[in-house]
């Protein structure tokens, strides 16, 4: 018999018993659901992840002081006051670095007109814009001119912009008050949302980092040095690079330790995302055993049917059906009902995530080959729980099944 | 016309020894026997004689334990289950008791399953199966289901699914077991038109008399052995 006239008799059979064999096919619809939806989810939230990364900055490499031990407390990265703007210009010299900007943070209560809100202000180059990626949407950026005059202006974040002048009018040329020091408002940045943490990006205040250093916190040194790497590629060698020079420039000789730290973004990234790819194979792992018990709920019934189709099966057998095409056509059976199950899995899984997308606002992304993937499982545990019922309608003896009652 | 030469079925010392844990049961002793194309023949005897057994070999259901089994000139004693398979499929046709009609299948689709086994095209088979409904008088409940039909009107679609493959015998096991007298006789009067406007070759395993009497030859079974075989006398002067 050929392919599709054994499909055909395998569809008559089932349509035969529609109930029962939707009922059957429950359990791989399930199945092939769960499979889905978990993992859009897992790999929505990773892919959502890793944009927000990227969103950090093109190639970035930040560079932050590193920790001090004060009456035996030792601080963590970042307590020391180690780096200034001098090892940021020196910095920027080295071959394969595209940009580098201090940073100079402080969260501080700012005032504009009646209205005054708590923020993060940032001290920053005018290279930011480009290390961030993060273009302005009214006004223009600071110059290195403002950041030689340490000149009281400074950018917006959206937040900020809504929360100073909730009147809608544009807050170009307008004071902001940050620390009793007036600042003119000379643009306003692009929105960006949430970073990978949940922070809203938005809600910040730019400003030159000389102005921040000489008029906000008396400080000479920088939170951070962010330094952008010209490729990708360069990065690791950057990092190398950016070691030794500040090695060189803070005279620290090895064994002693590094009164810095220079990290890449891309570890973060790796971590995050394969945290993700556990996550998400833990997931479709528990749906997979799902559709390993819907595996069994077909070989149950395909049981039952083989037992009640006795004399069926001894009528074909007797009318000229092989033995071979008995399990053929019980297989095709079993095949059949398990692809179609988890085609409407998979549909249904398809509803479901969208459905999450929409409701959870989870991002989600289903991944093309997991459809293969969960429809090519399904047809195996057709396959794989087929075969016993198959054989054993194949290998009863014609004339015994005739006469079962 | 080479084919009336040779007879359709020819056994010669025909046994079948079941081993029932450790006893041995004689089914068939040693049975010889002839069936010409075109004969028309009951198998008559008490459960137990070994008719039953008889027309499973004979029906390539089973195989004998001793014996030779000429099918249409072939030796068909030692085949393996699908070479049996095949000649059930292309040269025999089976009729039984309980109809054994697919349930939820129409009648002109219960026709048409031998075919369906034997490769026989898609359109064909729905020409063949309605061409031999008509012969059987049943063309108009093509598609009526099983259980939206008599016991007679279902035994007759399992007649036409018997003669798709223009089988050379037809075997019919207790075909009117299930069926009252009026109906019964309906049956046979069939099977005798069959073997009388056809030619079908065709046995009947029954213990019933009264359908046994309606075939040209009685042959009857006892212990395991032909204890008769003659020609029907009550139907010789009609004939």
């Amino acid at each position: 018999m050929t392919l599709m006239a054994t499909l055909r008799l395998a569809w008559q059979a089932l349509v035969r018993n529609k109930a029962r064999s939707l009922l059957t096919m429950l359990g791989i619809v399930i199945g092939v659901a769960a499979v889905i939806i978990t993992v859009a989810i897992g790999a929505g939230a990773r892919s959502s992840v890793q944009s927000s990364i990227a969103g950090l900055g093109a190639n970035l490499i930040v560079v932050q002081p590193g920790s001090v031990t004060q009456g035996g407390a030792r601080t963590g990265f970042g307590g020391a006051s180690s780096l200034t703007p001098a090892d940021g210009m020196a910095i920027a010299q080295l071959p394969d670095v595209a940009a580098v900007s201090p940073l100079v943070t402080l969260r501080t209560q700012v005032v504009a007109g009646g209205n005054n809100w708590q923020t993060i202000v940032n001290g920053v180059a005018p290279t930011y814009t480009f290390i961030r990626d993060w273009p302005i949407a009214q006004g223009s950026f600071f110059t290195q001119s403002d950041v030689t005059a340490s000149a009281k202006v400074a950018v917006l974040g959206q937040t900020v912009v809504s929360q100073l002048f909730p009147d809608g009018n544009p807050p170009i040329g307008q004071t902001a008050i940050v620390k009793g020091v007036p600042f003119t408002v000379i643009g306003v940045l692009a929105a960006k949302g949430q970073s990978g943490t949940g922070q809203d990006q938005d809600d910040t205040i730019l400003i030159p980092y000389s102005s921040a250093m000489q008029r906000l916190t008396g400080l000479t040194t920088v939170n951070q040095l962010m330094v952008s790497a010209a490729s990708a590629d360069a990065i690791d060698a950057v990092q190398a690079e950016v070691t030794t020079l500040l090695q060189t420039r803070h005279r620290i000789v090895p064994p002693e330790s590094n009164d810095f730290q220079v990290r890449n973004l891309q570890s973060i990234a790796a971590a995050a995302s394969s945290t993700g790819a556990v996550m998400e194979f833990l997931l479709a792992g528990v749906a997979a055993v799902s559709l390993i018990v819907g595996g069994i709920g077909i070989m149950n019934i395909m049981m039952v049917s083989v037992t009640e189709r006795t004399r069926e099966i001894g009528l074909r057998m007797a009318v000229g059906a092989r033995s071979g095409t008995i399990l053929q056509q019980f297989l095709a059976e079993a095949i059949v009902l398990s692809t179609i199950g988890g085609l409407i899995g998979v549909v249904l899984g398809v509803l479901g995530t969208s459905g999450v997308a929409l409701l959870a606002k989870w991002p989600t992304t289903i991944p093309p080959i997991w459809i293969a993937l969960s429809v090519g499982f399904s047809a195996l545990v057709g396959i794989f729980f087929g075969y016993y019922p198959a054989r054993k309608a194949a290998n009863l003896n014609p004339i015994e099944a005739l006469r079962f009652e | 016309m080479s084919e009336s030469a040779v007879p359709v079925v020819r056994v010669e010392r025909l046994r079948k020894v079941y081993t029932v844990g450790d006893d041995q049961v004689i089914a068939l002793g040693g049975v010889d026997l002839t069936i010409e194309s075109g004969d028309f023949l009951s198998v008559m005897g008490p459960s137990g004689s070994g008719k039953s057994t008889f027309m499973q070999i004979i029906g390539l259901l089973d195989q004998p334990t001793d014996g030779t089994y000429y099918f249409e000139g072939k030796d068909v004693s030692n085949l393996t289950s699908d070479e049996r398979a095949d000649i059930r499929s292309r040269r025999l046709g089976f009729v039984f008791q309980s109809y054994n009609l697919l349930s939820r299948t129409s009648a002109v689709e219960n026709v048409e399953l031998p075919m369906v086994y034997a490769g026989i095209p898609e359109d064909e088979r729905r020409r063949i199966a309605l061409e031999k409904m008509e012969i059987v008088g049943i063309a108009q409940l093509a598609k009526h289901a099983p259980n939206q039909m008599s016991g007679g009107q279902q035994q007759r679609v399992a007649i036409a699914r018997s003669l798709v493959n223009n089988p050379g015998l037809i075997l019919a096991d207790e075909p009117t077991g299930a069926l009252d007298t009026k109906t019964s006789s309906d049956v046979m009067r069939l099977f005798k038109q069959l073997n009388k406007d056809l030619g079908m070759t065709i046995m009947v395993v029954t213990h019933e008399f009264d359908v046994a009497m309606n075939a040209r030859r009685i042959v009857s079974f006892r212990d395991g052995l032909i204890i008769s075989d003659k020609p029907n006398e009550t139907l010789a002067g009609v004939a």
